[in-house]
């Protein structure tokens, strides 16, 4: 029943070698939108790579649009872009994130994260294409309008909608309760040690009680 | 347009996801691969939105749980990233072991045999 | 007769060592009477046992242990001649021996569990010569090993005596387990265990295997009595307190074997090859242990060498057929040379050494010691066989019997044809016999004049006694009981008076056919004319060579240093200077020897010999068995552990608390596993 508007399963009539102009318009896009993410997820400056995957994320939203859902384009744009990026932001800021270039941006497991991604990349993408060679997306306009969601959202998915908000209150107050300073036992960190200090849990207790009994020095 | 594009492009924008959050030392950047990664299943499910049609829209739909899950997680995360630096004073992942075995200079078996014979010696 | 009286004589000394066993911690004080009372008391019922069985009669008695199924196991007395005889020896020696050791052992910490081991050792061979049934002979057998072992050891404190128990232990088990093979033979041949039975059925032609019964059983008389292939742990033996040398080595346990083939004898008279290989073995051990006691230096060794090779001499009266000469002359070789040992024990006691060469350098000796100086040479001239002395009678006894049975009329006394010994046994007996008569006399005259004629000892007033033994001599193991400087208590010292009476007189009893002959079988123990003549000759001659050896080999030793004519306190002065050095020692039995001299002091390398063939192949297969274990078997054990141990490393490691390397892990397994799924479907 969900399938009935489905876009014909014809193999012959399209042809990989002549591609229609969304088509390019989604791969030089889609490109761009890797190359800033693999830029992302390696470039030593942790605040460049904040900036990039903004250039991704935004990336991203033009394929949504190109993939005719507006709606959820500006979404992307308007939460992405605009509060997570901020947030991921705020937070290299509190944890006093270099500026600047920082050789140990990446961790001693590298290789073997090359290896599982590269195999993961590898089985998926053979897996996709060997799926999906030969499928065909019939890109109507106004599928993704703002109409057409709203009407579905508030429709078919008042309840999960509904069951979403709640689920953002108990984030929103466990966010608050997380980061709100209970008492002032706790040690807050030092500015000068901040990449020297020890492994956790390589201090014994002992370690932990003069930590705990030691009074801040500021504040 | 051929649903090859959409699907691997996202194809690989999870397994750059992957990488950064096997690869990156500073939880933060982790989060933000952890992002990138809900991104490619977003693109992906706006893909098979656009293929299938369905008149419940169902792709785009979770496309907004979605993201509003992951902006829920990312402000969830922060915090918890924040009181774990308070705590121990540093964002890095490779440092947060305090759930592994306390004594990581184990002793090698070697050693542990030449101790039974000892033991055995007595 | 009361039965009671001879089931007692075994049974008081067994009763006293469980009493000293049982009160010997708590009260010591009860351990001397407890020692000397039963054995005493035991010896005065065998005396009274012996009278009142008389002569030219015996007795039987038995009830039986246990029902077996086979032949019956019984508890039997016998008694004649010979067990009267030979138990009387015991209890005299047995009695001897306690009373010196309360002395000789004054204060020794562990004297109670020696005098309950002497005891119960006495019991034992008590139990030996009265028993009628070979099983209970066994036990007693076996129970006198077992003490010997525990008595040998006594100063456990010194690897010698250690090893020396060890070996005296080992090697008569080695001769035991054939002996007890021939015990079953013979019981299964004969039907029943009785001694009686069996030499009824030797006399009836009933036994199947003598020849092998007969070699069976002298592996056992061999390990026992230690003649040659076994005899290796009996100077070794002397590594125990001199009194249980006395006892056990000289006087009993070792007679227990030539007692047992004395008793069997019809069954050896039944295969000539056993005589033969018995003659053989008394041959060589005979000549053997003359030459090695005249090598030695160790006081205590060279009686026991002495005591090996008269125990050659029995085991060949033996084999020519004559138990009467055999038993004769273990009666007054027991007594000789029990008294021989008690005075080494006193001479050792006084000097502080067991070398004769130390000895001969101690000054005074001789007047140190006037008892037992003229006792052991009482003992040495009845040792060396000159009438008329005890060893003089007992030793033509066994030469005539010898020359009997090489004239093919061998003196079985009714046991037996005399055609039965062949006459190879009594020439081979004889030839070797008349030899060990020389050798014998030049040893004995060689340990006499080293220990106490000496130019030194000689020399020296009596005076000074307190710095002789503080010369470098050999380590004695006795432990100091006495004051040397005192002499030895009576208790010590008129033991070997007593001693010394059967030494000098009871040869004569051999002399009259209804003394001491009734007792046994009822043969001649007079001595034939030829060998008389020829043994007392060859005697006499031994005794001058060693006699003229020693003096030229006394000027020899002397020639370099002092005058030998110098006498008096300078020459006293003299001889600690010259201690130091190896001061040459007027020894005749290196000039009479020569380059026999060597291998004679070792035994003539048959303990090397043994080491050999024995001792490397059993280290060795323990060795194998060692690392079979060790690194065989106990290779998969430590694998099995060692295995869990990296295991268990290896999950450690992944439990580093890295949550990355947690993930990567995850991933990893998830991508194979699509991979598998994919490529599987």
């Amino acid at each position: 029943m969900l399938l009935a508007t489905a876009g014909p399963l014809d193999p012959a009539t399209r042809s990989f070698l002549s591609p229609t102009g969304v088509e390019v318009v989604f791969l030089l896009v889609g490109l761009a939108v890797l190359g800033s993410a693999v830029i992302t997820v390696t470039t030593k400056q942790l605040v460049h790579a904040a900036l990039w995957l903004v250039v991704s994320l935004g990336g991203l939203a033009i394929e949504f649009l190109l993939l005719t859902a507006e709606f959820i384009a500006w979404v992307q744009v308007l939460i992405y872009l605009g509060s997570v990026v901020v947030l991921v932001l705020f937070g290299l800021m509190l944890t006093k994130a270099p500026i600047g270039r920082s050789p140990d941006a990446d961790s001693g497991n590298r290789w073997v994260a090359l290896g599982v991604a590269l195999a993961a990349a590898g089985t998926l993408v053979t897996l996709v294409v060997d799926a999906f060679r030969t499928s065909w997306v019939d890109l109507g306009a106004g599928g993704g309008s703002t109409k057409v969601t709203g009407e579905s959202l508030f429709r078919h998915w008042v309840l999960p909608f509904e069951a979403l908000s709640v689920l953002l209150l108990a984030a929103l107050v466990g966010a608050i309760v997380l980061s709100r300073t209970r008492d002032k036992r706790l040690p807050r960190p030092r500015a000068g040690k901040l990449r020297a200090g020890k492994p956790v849990g390589s201090n014994g207790p002992a370690a932990r009680v003069t930590a705990s009994t030691t009074p801040p020095q500021e504040s | 347009m051929h649903l090859v594009y959409p699907a691997v492009l996202a194809a690989l924008l999870f397994s750059v996801g992957v990488y950064g959050v096997l690869a990156r030392r500073n939880v933060v950047l982790v989060l933000m691969s952890v992002e990138l990664m809900l991104n490619a299943v977003n693109l992906n499910l706006v893909a098979f939105d656009a293929w299938l049609r369905d008149s419940l829209h169902a792709g785009q739909a979770l496309t907004l749980f979605t993201i509003t899950v992951a902006a829920a997680e990312i402000g969830l995360g922060l915090a918890i990233v924040l009181l774990v630096f308070r705590t121990s004073g540093t964002a890095d992942i490779d440092r947060l072991t305090a759930l592994g075995d306390p004594n990581e200079d184990t002793a090698e078996p070697e050693t542990a045999g030449a101790s039974e014979n000892k033991a055995a010696a007595v | 007769m009361n039965l009671a009286l001879p089931a007692l004589v075994p049974a008081l000394p067994a009763l006293g060592a469980a009493a000293i066993f049982a009160t010997g911690r708590r009260a010591p004080g009860f351990a001397r009477p407890l020692a000397v009372l039963p054995v005493a008391a035991s010896a005065v019922l065998a005396l009274v046992v012996a009278l009142q069985l008389g002569t030219d009669q015996s007795l039987d008695a038995a009830t039986r242990l246990t029902p077996t199924g086979g032949p019956d196991i019984l508890l039997a007395i016998h008694l004649d001649g010979f067990s009267s005889l030979i138990s009387l020896l015991v209890g005299l020696v047995a009695t001897c021996v306690q009373i010196y050791s309360t002395a000789y052992l004054k204060d020794d910490p562990r004297y109670p569990s020696y005098a309950a081991l002497v005891s119960l050792f006495t019991a034992a061979m008590f139990l030996v010569v009265y028993s009628g049934d070979l099983i209970v002979l066994l036990v007693g057998w076996e129970i006198m090993g077992i003490c010997s072992y525990f008595l040998i050891g006594h100063h456990w404190e010194t690897a010698d005596a250690r090893s020396a128990s060890l070996k005296a232990f080992l090697v008569t088990k080695l001769g035991d387990v054939p002996f007890l093979f021939g015990i079953f033979l013979l019981g299964a041949d004969a039907g029943t265990f009785r001694i009686s039975g069996v030499l009824q059925a030797a006399a009836e032609g009933r036994l199947g295997h003598p020849t092998l019964i007969a070699l069976l059983l002298l592996a056992g008389v061999a390990g026992k009595s230690a003649q040659f292939p076994l005899h290796t742990w009996l100077p070794d033996a002397m590594a125990g307190p001199t009194p249980v040398s006395a006892l056990i080595h000289a006087a009993t346990m070792v007679a227990a074997g030539i007692y047992l083939v004395a008793r069997l004898l019809p069954v050896f008279l039944l295969s000539g090859a056993a005589l033969l290989v018995l003659s053989v073995m008394a041959a060589v051990t005979m000549v053997g242990s003359a030459l090695c006691a005249l090598a030695q230096d160790d006081l205590k060794r060279v009686l026991a060498y002495s005591t090996v090779g008269q125990l050659g001499y029995m085991a060949g009266a033996l084999a020519s057929g004559d138990r009467d000469a055999a038993v004769f002359h273990l009666v007054s070789h027991g007594a000789f040379k029990a008294l021989l040992f008690l005075t080494a024990g006193v001479v050792i006691h006084a000097a502080h050494t067991n070398s004769i060469s130390a000895m001969s350098r101690m000054p005074g000796l001789r007047g140190r010691v006037p008892d037992a100086y003229w006792t052991m040479g009482i003992a040495l001239v009845a040792l060396v066989g000159l009438p008329p002395f005890a060893g003089f009678f007992s030793k033509e006894a066994v030469l005539t019997a010898a020359e009997h049975a090489a004239t093919g009329e061998a003196l079985t006394n009714g046991l037996g044809p005399a055609s039965a010994v062949p006459s190879a046994a009594g020439w081979i007996v004889l030839v070797s016999g008349a030899l060990t008569a020389l050798l014998t006399a030049a040893y004995a005259t060689r340990l006499w004049l080293v220990a106490f004629h000496s130019p030194a000892g000689a020399a020296a007033p009596v005076t000074d006694q307190a710095n002789g033994h503080a010369a470098g001599a050999p380590y004695s193991p006795e432990i100091d009981e006495a004051d040397p400087a005192q002499a030895e208590p009576h208790a010590m010292r008129w033991p070997l008076w007593v001693l010394a009476v059967p030494t000098m007189g009871l040869g004569v009893a051999g002399l009259r056919p209804e003394w001491l002959p009734s007792l046994l079988d009822g043969g001649s123990l007079r001595p034939s004319t030829g060998t008389a003549v020829v043994g007392t000759g060859l005697a006499l001659a031994g005794v001058l060579i060693a006699y003229a050896a020693w003096r030229s080999a006394t000027a020899r030793a002397a020639a370099p240093g002092r005058v030998p004519g110098q006498a008096g306190p300078p020459a006293v002065e003299a001889i600690p200077a010259a201690e130091p050095a190896v001061t040459p020692v007027a020894d005749p039995g290196r000039t009479l020897l020569g380059p026999l001299f060597g291998p004679a002091q070792q035994g003539f390398h048959v303990d090397r010999l043994y080491t050999v063939l024995f001792v490397r192949p059993t280290t060795a297969a323990a060795q194998l068995v060692r690392f079979l274990d060790r690194e065989v078997v106990e290779t998969y054990v430590r694998g099995a552990g060692n295995g869990a141990t990296l295991l268990g490393w290896l999950v450690r490691r992944a439990q580093n608390g890295n949550a990355q390397t947690y993930v990567s892990a995850l991933l990893a397994g998830v991508v194979l596993l699509a991979v598998l799924v994919a490529v599987g479907s």
